[in-house]
């Protein structure tokens, strides 16, 4: 029986869960932003409607 | 003098607290059953599930009583604090002064005498139904008695740390349970040992020690646990 | 920076204590691990580039197990490393139990997920490596076993910091279930290590032959030492990003996005 497919299999789940892993916060970094862009925004139109 | 007396009101505070929630845990009989009445369920289910061959129940009877005790355990564990930390009782504790450690011991005892203490007296009709042989009926009850208190110990920290949530049960399990991976080991091969004829000494020891062990350290991480879930 | 001004008028310290200080302070901590983050990264790449070349490429196949040995490259630091996350999860759980530093919080909480995902490696590469081996994907092997409660663990730890809103009492409540978990794991192990003997289990044996070959340890080796500044980067990138999560309304996130966007 050859072993190269469970070698592959091994390092193609290590590769996929250890790069998800790390790819992650990336997108809950941008949502954040975002939410954080959208606070500030919030915030100076208040500022500029009531002086 | 004052030492004294400080420590006369700490064990006559735990006794108080002891009497006061076995007073309140034998007026809810019924809820008191409950664990009970379910891990007679579930040992009945496995005959059930895996054909009454005797020489095969013998066989898993350890494990099966030992998880069974496992599964009642962590279902009675979440009334451990959930009434008094909802009706703010635990917090007029805390404010009392007295140490959280000691009452959080204190419920464990409680706890361990409603629920941990039934499993054990009744392991012998458990043992029967599951044709475990009468030599390891002895020591399967002295494993039962030495580790469901580990139990009731080891559960107390998920509980103090799950006790703020609305839906913890099904949390406490994931918590609990790979913590008790250890007990469940060393009793099912203490009394797969005594089946065997084989000597089971120290696997009862190795029990004890666990006990002694988590008696000693459990009750200061299910205070901290509990500080944490009332601040 | 007004911050890092207010900090140097003090009185000069230590300099280890005045870094300590300092990383304490989350725009400080923000603004030096985002600078380390990408020199993590690229160090992380050219190692694991290194030992799987090595590993993969250059070392002979192993005369007992065949070609099936590379798994280990993978399996064994994953393994590794899923050890070494929970124990300094739990030793930074303590210190910011004990001292209350909001960012040591925020460090352990930000290990786990890396954590989980490296003992999920260390099963699944562990399990194709039983396949050749025993020929049977899974076998209650004390390592895979132990290795699974480590999982449990985990899980249990991520799935109590999530089941609580607020995020510091659910760090600190994670936390201590951290230490707990830390405290059982040496029982845990040797219990499992000692039931599976007791069953008379099998086990992968790492090194195939009493002596391992030099060509065969090195990238071993470097791999582990790869798979730290994984951590290291993976970990600063999460504790940003949950910094800025918790820190929303905070004047200092707010100078950083305004920053970025310049």
């Amino acid at each position: 029986m050859s072993h190269t497919p469970f070698i592959w299999a091994a390092y193609s789940i290590g590769t996929v869960v250890l790069l998800w892993c790390a790819l992650a916060p990336l997108s809950r970094k941008k949502s954040a932003i975002r939410d954080i862009r959208r606070i500030i925004q919030t915030e100076e139109r208040s500022n500029d409607s009531n002086p | 003098m004052t030492r004294e007396k400080s420590s006369a009101s700490l064990s006559g505070a735990f006794y108080a607290l002891l009497r006061r929630d076995l007073l309140l845990a034998f007026r809810r009989r019924t809820e008191l059953l409950f664990p009970v009445i379910f891990l007679l369920v579930v040992v009945s289910l496995f005959p059930l599930g895996i054909g009454p061959g005797p020489q095969l129940l013998a066989r898993i009877a350890p494990g099966v009583i030992w998880i069974a005790a496992l599964l009642a355990t962590v279902i009675s564990l979440d009334g451990l604090f959930r009434s008094d930390f909802e009706d703010g009782t635990l917090e007029q504790f805390v404010i009392s002064g007295h140490p959280l450690t000691l009452i959080s011991l204190a419920k464990i005892c409680a706890h361990w005498l409603v629920a941990g203490l039934p499993i054990v007296l009744l392991c012998p009709l458990l043992a029967l139904w599951m044709n475990l042989p009468v030599e390891s009926l002895g020591v399967l009850m002295l494993t039962l008695a030495l580790g469901t208190p580990v139990l009731s110990l080891i559960g107390s920290i998920g509980v103090g740390l799950t006790i703020s949530l609305k839906r913890g049960g099904q949390l406490l399990s994931l918590l609990v349970f790979p913590l008790y991976v250890p007990i469940l080991i060393i009793a099912t091969a203490a009394v797969m040992a005594a089946s065997d004829g084989l000597p089971y000494t120290q696997f009862l020891g190795l029990l004890t020690a666990g006990l002694i062990t988590s008696v000693t350290l459990a009750p200061f991480a299910a205070a901290a646990a509990l500080k944490i879930s009332l601040s | 920076m007004t911050t890092e001004t207010a900090i140097q008028n003090k009185p000069r310290k230590n300099a280890l204590v005045m870094f300590i200080h300092k990383m304490g302070s989350p725009p400080w901590f923000y603004n030096f691990s985002g600078k380390l983050v990408p020199w993590l990264w690229a160090v992380f790449c050219s190692l694991a580039a290194w030992a799987l070349y090595l590993g993969l490429f250059k070392a002979p196949a192993d005369y007992l197990q065949g070609e099936s040995f590379r798994i280990m490259y993978i399996h064994v630091p994953s393994a590794w490393m899923s050890m070494m996350i929970y124990t300094s999860m739990a030793i930074m759980g303590f210190i910011a139990l004990v001292w209350r530093i909001r960012i040591v919080e925020v460090l352990a909480m930000s290990s786990a997920p890396v954590g989980a995902a490296f003992t999920f490696v260390a099963l699944a590469s562990g399990s194709l490596w039983g396949r050749p081996t025993w020929g049977t994907y899974w076998v209650w092997d004390a390592r895979l076993t132990s290795e699974l409660v480590l999982l449990f663990l985990y899980l249990g730890v991520i799935g109590l910091y999530n089941a609580i809103d607020e995020p510091r009492k659910a760090a600190r409540a994670a936390c201590l279930l951290a230490i707990v978990g830390a405290v059982n794991l040496p029982i845990i192990h040797y219990s499992v290590k000692w039931w599976n003997t007791l069953h008379q289990g099998s086990s992968i044996s790492v090194t195939g032959g009493s002596n391992i070959d030099p060509s065969m340890l090195w990238p071993l080796l470097i791999m582990a030492l790869a798979v730290k500044f994984y951590y290291g980067a993976n970990l600063l990138t999460r504790a940003r990003v949950r910094l800025l999560e918790q820190d929303k309304r905070k004047a200092w996130v707010r100078k950083v996005i305004g920053e970025d966007k310049s």
